[in-house]
């Protein structure tokens, strides 16, 4: 896949997302794999704030908002919809950031996953509750410093490491299933293209950081992204045939180079 | 906001996309590309998370929406792009 | 030509449900309203029923789901009870405000704690300023009628609103009558294919449940209530049309009996209305000036209608199965206040009883008549509860 092989037609812009947000930057690269043919369930997390508040309406595809606990449920009644209006050749892509998706939303997920049906859920972790004001979440890293976990005298952030979420979609026998990185585009687009072919649920995690959440000047979204995997504190890996395969990835680097950068770790290092 | 007269749809079902505002007002930094520089690499274009560069023969940047989060100079591996201070 | 089956209320709905042509399903089970998903289940595995049907994990991802396939717009149904409805509690907003016509069937049992399956109207009741028509049922037959023309109301271009047919737990939902299941033709000339407004299509993009700002979510509410008040008109044409076509009519929004010359007025809601009825003809027997007014339109509220009805009366009792906990029955309140400004308003009396599935007698009624009829004055309140023994906390 090459950068000027992508369509130029931008399917989300014109977002009320923070200055270099992760979120929408994994959104917009989605889009350019998935196409106008695309119909986007989402939850009232940050995407839903930042694109669909009227007057500010970001997305140039369909987008269905439901409730936190019931994303995949409303993807499930969308799938069935078209299905009997005969328009099953629209991709329906849930999109949910880690709160809606390995806390709040997983139930709802896990039922979707398990009936079969033939959609892609994209969570965009960004490593807490960011659109509430960064409070701690299942998928928030061990040791991170949330609003939630404030570090003290008697806390050094969260004290639980992150959900392995990749390995309890794959335990629902899916189809396929990866994370990836916005640090890695070429990689994650793969896997969104390979994810539109796969008969039946599909589940991609991809890290997005976040300046404000992590505490980050704005232009460095992409190099923690990519950081994050260098030095394993993120990794890159796909579910697919009953298999996982983890991704080997150059350049290794000390944890504390991704740390460093970031005001959630600042009492680690 | 719809004015009295404007008929609402039954529901808040709302014809996408519309923009009640731009984002360009948020910036404290704006891209400037130096074309003699630039070999035309896209990366800038890739990871913009506002979709605002925009391909051609030279690239531009959509002002109306860039928001300034310099992800673009940072990225650009030939150092064509610099964040000037807005006036 | 109609068939006459006999059929419980489950049944009975599960048969609208296949001639509305319903396009998705989506529910969960709970205890009373599982024979209604389990028959329509049945209904596709034989091929008697296209549909697509979702096996949800939950009752809120149940009406998720709706929301989801109407969005498309195809016809949907689920239903539930109880603690289900309750758990459905944030969809049930979702969907009113964003005007989708899902129908849904309450099987009403009351709400935990105490534990308990059967049947009260509490669940529907705590659900009343949720935005959703409620249409509560008094047999099979009706919840049948009702079940289809709640489709002709909520998919009305000036309602579209979601649709509650309530139908009291096992009195209802799982005691067989004989039913006149209507022909799939006649459904057809009544029930037109639904048209929602806007539906999702990719080639005009519109996000469904926007985010509004105070201005505009202000209006948007308002037009809902706006509404609500056509579906009180609908809801009386749908009835009469139905009339005309079926030979079966329940007035629509409230259905008086006897009520003309009635110097005592019973208002009730679902199942009991049945009871009160005989009652009601017993009394006229030995001439007594008794009516009875059933309400089958709990939201909107017939408030009009009901004072019309009721000012006539010397005194009104409201017998009901639920409790606005800290005050009195919900209905009494609502009756209460259609009476407000009256000349010489009747007195009103409130009776609560039939709490998770305690019966209401045909003495118990008489006794409220005469009670009414005698001119007592009520004592502290009017929260009247039947059946208490009077037990006390120990502390």
């Amino acid at each position: 896949m090459k950068i000027k092989d992508l369509p130029q037609e931008e399917l989300v812009t014109g977002s009320y997302a923070c200055a270099g947000c992760g979120g929408i930057l994994a959104v917009r690269l989605a889009l350019k794999v998935l196409g106008k043919n695309t119909v986007i369930v989402t939850t009232p997390g940050c995407l839903l704030g930042v694109t669909t508040f009227y007057p500010q309406l970001a997305f140039k595809v369909p987008c269905v908002n439901i409730t936190f606990p019931s994303t995949a449920a409303a993807i499930s009644g969308v799938v069935a919809g078209l299905k009997k209006r005969g328009r099953e050749g629209i991709k329906v892509v849930g999109i949910a950031g880690d709160g809606g998706t390995v806390d709040i939303g997983l139930q709802a997920l896990s039922g979707a996953l398990e009936r079969g049906d033939n959609f892609i859920f994209i969570c965009y972790d960004n490593e807490a509750y960011m659109n509430t004001g960064v409070q701690r979440s299942g998928a928030t890293p061990l040791g991170a410093n949330t609003t939630t976990t404030p570090v003290g005298k008697n806390s050094r952030g969260e004290d639980r490491p992150k959900k392995d979420m990749l390995r309890i979609v794959a335990a629902h026998d899916i189809a396929y299933a990866a994370t990836a990185s916005i640090g890695y585009p070429a990689d994650y687009l793969r896997k969104v293209a390979k994810a539109m072919q796969a008969r039946g649920a599909a589940y991609l995690h991809v890290l997005s950081p976040c300046p404000p959440g992590w505490g980050y000047a704005s232009e460095l979204t992409v190099e923690l992204a990519r950081l994050a995997v260098q030095t394993g504190a993120w990794q890159l890996a796909e579910y697919e045939g009953g298999e996982f395969k983890i991704q080997k990835v150059g350049r290794e680097k000390p944890l504390s180079a991704y740390y460093a950068l970031q005001a959630r770790f600042a009492h680690l290092v | 906001m719809p004015s009295a007269t404007t008929k609402l749809p039954a529901g808040p079902h709302l014809p996408t996309p519309c923009f009640g505002a731009t984002t360009g007002s948020w910036r404290t930094h704006r891209p400037v590309i130096d074309a003699s520089l630039c070999n035309h690499c896209l990366l800038c274009w890739l990871y913009c998370p506002e979709g605002c560069i925009e391909r051609g023969e030279k690239l531009k940047v959509n002002l109306d929406f860039c928001k300034g989060c310099g992800i673009c100079a940072h990225e650009c591996p030939r150092r064509a792009i610099n964040m000037l201070e807005e006036a | 030509m109609a068939l006459r089956r006999f059929l419980n209320g489950n049944e009975a709905l599960a048969e609208a449900v296949k001639l509305a042509g319903v396009e998705v399903v989506a529910a969960y089970p709970i205890t009373p309203q599982s024979p209604v998903v389990e028959k329509i289940a049945e209904f596709i595995s034989k091929g008697e029923m296209e549909s697509e049907y979702i096996r949800v994990e939950s009752e809120h991802a149940a009406l998720a789901a709706c929301y989801g396939a109407a969005v498309t717009g195809t016809r949907v149904f689920t239903a539930t009870s109880s603690q289900g409805l309750a758990y459905m509690f944030e969809m049930l907003h979702y969907v009113s405000g964003s005007r989708m016509p899902v129908v849904m069937a309450v099987a009403n049992r009351g709400m935990a704690a105490p534990w308990t399956i059967w049947a009260d109207h509490q669940d529907s009741v705590s659900c009343r300023d949720t935005g959703w028509v409620q249409l509560y049922v008094e047999n099979a037959q009706e919840a049948l009628d009702t079940c289809l023309q709640a489709y002709k109301v909520g998919e009305d271009p000036q309602v579209l609103l979601p649709v509650m047919i309530c139908l009291d737990g096992y009195t209802l939902s799982h005691t067989e009558e004989p039913v006149e299941v209507p022909e799939k033709e006649e459904v057809d000339a009544f029930l037109p294919p639904l048209r929602l407004p806007v539906a999702l299509d990719v080639e005009n993009p519109v996000v469904f449940c926007a985010g509004a700002g105070p201005e505009l979510y202000t209006e948007f509410k308002y037009q809902q209530q706006q509404a609500m008040y056509a579906a009180l008109l609908k809801l009386k044409e749908a009835d009469a049309e139905f009339a005309a076509r079926f030979g079966r009519s329940y007035g629509g929004t409230v259905e008086p009996y006897q009520c003309e010359d009635a110097a005592v007025i019973l208002v009730t809601m679902g199942a009991v209305t049945g009871t009160a009825r005989e009652v009601v003809d017993g009394l006229r027997a030995c001439d007594q000036k008794v009516g009875l007014l059933k309400i089958k339109s709990f939201r909107p509220f017939p408030a009009q209608e009901i004072r019309d009805i009721l000012s006539r009366a010397g005194a009104v009792a409201i017998l009901e199965r639920d409790c606005s906990y800290g005050y009195e029955g919900a209905l009494c309140t609502e009756v209460k206040a259609a009476l407000l400004g009256l000349d010489g308003p009747p007195k009103v009396y409130g009776f609560i009883g039939g709490l998770g599935g305690h019966d209401i007698t045909r003495e118990q009624i008489t006794a409220i008549y005469r009670y009414c009829l005698e001119g007592v004055q009520p004592g502290y309140g009017t929260d009247h509860f039947l059946d208490v023994a009077g037990a006390r906390d120990e502390n």
